[in-house]
């Protein structure tokens, strides 16, 4: 199936979880946080959110700024 | 000299706040940091770049959340929606920290804080539970108002972001520090360690920069100057300037005594 990640079309197996992608980026453990669809998806959920085709994901993390 | 400075319950010794951006790297980025005394620090929230090495050092690795107290910004936002979502990505990513610095501009050639949008943003903030740091302009009924819908502290500029042009208007910052019970702090503007002194001689509560450290010739050095020049500019406060005597001068070592002729006044 196809989601939108951070604004880009982005491939995963059907009935993948967040924990999934999150894997998959090599994310694992990293200091981010998830959006899916403009709700906040909280890190202890990863396991059970199925991700559905279309879903819009946002991986932030933080960067320099002022 | 033991003077310290509350801020949303917690105690800090600096009155300095500084940013993590523009740096060159992140060992000038640390060492920037150690060298200002800074303990609060603020940091943006960005999209992670997928497909990048996973491994690349981050930020947190270099500003720890353990030491410091971090204040994730809006930067960049420009509507009261897309500052709430910053703010709530950012209290997921740091463990349910609620302190935030709320910034919501105008527009993209001046960065001006758009007013509006900025109220509306920390209503819902505060609504939800977070610590308002509002980033605004230097109006003191605007200031107050904030203060009044419960902003842990409010943060006029000294001028415009990024821009090193200093303080411009000191009269409106003393009202604002002089009309609020919050702690008012300058935040944008500061280009170099004077300007840093004259918001902590207005009595600012402190002050928070970025660029006029980042962007120095040696930020490091610069960075040490602005914790004198912050420090400096509290004591002078806390000191009590001398009045000001315009065209009125007066010598500091004694007329009597004076063992030749001087001129009659």
């Amino acid at each position: 199936m196809q989601i939108i990640l951070n604004g880009e079309p982005y491939e995963l197996k059907d009935g993948a979880t967040a924990a999934e992608l999150v894997q998959q980026l090599e994310l694992t453990g990293k200091r981010i946080a998830m959006e899916r669809n403009e709700t906040i998806v909280p890190r202890s959920q990863y396991e059970q959110t199925e991700l559905q085709p279309g879903d819009r994901i946002e991986i932030i993390h933080a960067v320099g700024g002022g | 000299m033991n003077d310290t400075f509350e801020l949303a319950g917690k105690t800090y010794s600096s009155r300095l706040l500084v940013g993590t951006g523009k740096y060159k790297d992140l060992a000038e980025t640390k060492a920037a940091i150690e060298a200002s005394g800074a303990e609060i620090v603020t940091v943006a929230i960005r999209r992670t770049n997928i497909g990048q090495n996973p491994n690349e050092p981050s930020l947190l690795e270099v500003i720890p959340p353990e030491k410091y107290t971090l204040l994730p910004n809006t930067a960049g936002c420009f509507d009261a929606e897309s500052a709430v979502r910053t703010c709530q990505l950012a209290r997921e990513l740091l463990d349910g920290h609620s302190l935030v610095k709320l910034e919501v501009l105008g527009d993209v050639e001046t960065l001006y804080p758009n007013v509006l949008e900025t109220l509306k943003a920390a209503r819902t903030l505060i609504d939800d539970g977070f610590q308002i740091m509002v980033y605004t302009s230097d109006d003191p009924i605007i200031a107050k108002e904030f203060e009044d819908m419960g902003c842990v502290a409010v943060m006029p500029l000294g001028s415009l972001i990024g821009s090193g042009m200093g303080i411009v208007n000191p009269y409106n910052i003393r009202m604002i520090k002089e009309r609020l019970t919050v702690p008012v702090l300058v935040d944008a503007g500061v280009g170099t360690a004077s300007d840093a002194a004259v918001a902590m001689e207005l009595g600012c509560d402190g002050v928070l920069m970025n660029t006029a450290i980042a962007a120095a010739k040696d930020p490091v050095l610069m960075a040490s100057a602005m914790k004198k020049a912050v420090q400096a500019g509290r004591e002078a406060y806390l000191a009590g300037r001398m009045p000001q005597r315009i065209y009125t001068a007066s010598p500091s070592s004694p007329d009597e005594g004076i063992f030749f002729d001087k001129p009659a006044s």
